[in-house]
């Protein structure tokens, strides 16, 4: 029987020859993880449940990252717990400020998830590791908690969407642009509970780094999971970082689709999703007359070495605008040696940029670039709520590295050409 | 279980930032997290709701972060049930564990007013407008779901399964 890539991952996890969407199925799982914010509330629902132990200490990480360094008591409080947690269990996984980066930049980086896998986390973007051919999503703490006992969580299997990526998009497009396409055309609920699958030639030329972008906003049009078939490019990536066996699967060429959906990106211009919704996606060149008073270059979207040298390309040699304060937030302490390393943070410092240490931070409005009421953000994040990034009656227009540096530079909404 | 309100209606895609916004996730404590709850949306829903109020949205209802905190913040607030049209996804997982009823009903959503006193029937999923006299029949929660309230939220069902395995 002809199964999805999702398919086969969540059979091979529950010692079935085949699953069919709709079915509900308890899957093992190979990687369970939360941070400051989710951790503390999964451990009063794991003492609950009678958990003592967890269920394999291998698999499990601990990463304080939303709030970390401690923007406040009540943050470091919340840390204190996951950092208490942690050792408690003896998990060799947590990592502390100073080793700690951004989960989702942190785990794929580290060899922690890999393909073939099933892996839940406290956090909407574990759906990222679907970049590298593994069925990740996100839970919430009680979820979590219980798969911290038992190290099994249930399912239904989903149906699956197909995306087919073709054509010749113009300059300066990525994976940012890809998936704000998607969001753009399909909505913020077009995919969901369903598996999101990211085929077609423009996907197979794409370096893992924007195809994590992309898997990453899977949950911003409301999936599962946004999968992407390993091949030579994960191959490359994994190899010499793994810390397990992985496993490559492939969808079958008969395999059953919800729908599909192919698209010829030919001429596609850098998009950018308007405020309060990821939905609300416009070409870069409508939004020219769009004043900003902040950018921020970072995030488990786009925090990585390669986001940052497309970014540095861009504002190497000039300055960004008076008004504007633009805020580099490298993913992981290995992305910040290798910007360090490549002149990166010359280049920023240079055009006066501030950079960060490794947090969450400004994404979900939590410190380090707070909007006051009236402001304007262009950010490579991933969502622009209404109060996302502070005050409810300030905007985020979400954007990929080289349009967020362009637009540092000339104080508006710029196309990286522009500039 | 019956419950029976007076309507709050919110719109599409209510997101879990609007409805407890980040800046207050440095506590996981439920009355503190209530005091914040669609704060975004509504900077006064909080003064205004009373418990066993319901919660009446379009498509989507709690889209974007897992945050458990939303379901919690909500039920903090004594808000008996949430109607709408759909839920996302990982909200939807966990209202049920941590014991927040919600139903789904496309009709419901669209036709009950601001206002409206409604009583609900969780079980059997039939919501009753007392201020129109309109009926209406939520779509049916999936087995396992129902296995999971019977048995009082996740924690407990997993207690239970391990107490079998370990019998």
């Amino acid at each position: 029987m002809p199964m999805t890539i999702s398919e086969k991952i969540l059979a091979a996890h529950c010692d079935r020859t085949h699953v069919t969407p709709g079915e509900l199925i308890e899957a093992r799982l190979d990687f369970v993880f939360a941070n400051d914010i989710t951790g503390p509330m999964a451990f009063r629902v794991f003492k609950e449940a009678g958990g003592e132990r967890v269920f394999d200490p291998q698999r499990v990480a601990m990463i304080p990252d939303h709030f970390v360094p401690n923007k406040d008591i009540a943050s470091a409080i919340q840390a204190k717990e996951l950092r208490e947690f942690a050792l408690a269990q003896q998990l060799p996984h947590y990592f502390e400020v100073g080793r700690m980066g951004i989960e989702h930049v942190l785990l794929p980086e580290q060899g922690l998830v890999l393909p073939g896998d099933v892996i839940i986390g406290a956090d909407s973007h574990t759906c990222t590791y679907g970049a590298l051919g593994a069925f990740a999503t996100g839970v919430g703490s009680t979820d979590l908690g219980a798969a911290l006992v038992t190290g099994k969580t249930w399912f239904r299997v989903p149906e699956s969407i197909r995306f087919v990526y073709r054509g010749e998009p113009g300059a300066w497009i990525g994976g940012k642009d890809l998936i704000l396409y998607t969001i753009g055309r399909i909505g913020v609920d077009g995919a969901r509970y369903k598996a999101m699958e990211f085929t077609g030639p423009l996907i197979e030329h794409l370096p893992m780094s924007d195809r994590f972008t992309m898997s990453n906003m899977a949950i911003e049009a409301g999936a599962k999971v946004g999968i992407i078939a390993p091949d030579a490019v994960t191959e490359a990536y994994v190899r010499g970082r793994a810390k397990r066996a992985y496993t490559f699967h492939r969808s079958d060429e008969d395999a059953a689709y919800e729908a599909v959906h192919e698209w010829d990106l030919s001429g596609l211009e850098p998009q950018v999703a308007c405020p309060h919704l990821p939905e609300n996606v416009k070409g870069v060149s409508e939004l020219r007359e769009i004043r900003i008073d902040q950018s921020v270059i970072g995030s488990c979207t786009n925090g990585r070495l390669e986001d940052l040298r497309v970014a540095a390309s861009i504002l190497k040699g000039r300055k960004v605008a008076p008004h504007v304060r633009c805020i580099v937030i490298p993913g992981t302490p290995e992305v910040c040696r290798r910007a360090l390393d490549e002149g990166l943070y010359q280049v920023f410092m240079d055009a006066e940029a501030v950079i960060s240490t490794p947090t969450c931070g400004p994404c979900l409005g939590g410190y380090m670039g707070i909007l006051a009421a009236g402001e304007r953000a262009v950010s490579t994040t991933n969502r622009n709520f209404v109060g996302r990034m502070g005050h409810a009656e300030s905007e985020v227009y979400l954007a990929s590295p080289a349009v967020a540096a362009a637009s540092a530079v000339a104080g508006r909404i710029a196309h990286p050409d522009e500039i | 279980m019956t419950i029976r309100g007076t309507i709050w209606k919110f719109g599409n895609d209510v997101d879990t930032d609007v409805i407890i916004p980040a800046r207050y996730l440095n506590t996981s404590d439920p009355e503190e997290l209530a005091r914040h709850c669609m704060e975004d949306a509504d900077p006064a829903f909080v003064g205004k709701v009373k418990p066993g109020d319901i919660l009446l949205a379009g498509k989507n209802f709690g889209c974007g972060s897992s945050r458990e905190h939303a379901p919690v913040a909500i039920k903090g607030a004594r808000v008996g049930l949430v109607i709408a049209e759909s839920f996302a996804r990982i909200f939807y997982r966990n209202a049920f564990n941590i014991g927040l009823p919600i139903l789904e009903s496309a009709e419901a959503a669209a036709q009950i007013g601001e206002g409206d006193d409604v009583e609900v029937d969780i079980e059997t999923g039939v919501i009753v407008d007392h201020t129109t006299g309109k009926r209406y029949q939520a779509t049916a929660i999936p087995p396992f779901m129902r296995e999971l309230l019977a048995a009082g939220g996740l924690v407990p069902y997993v207690r239970r399964q391990r107490q079998q395995a370990a019998g």
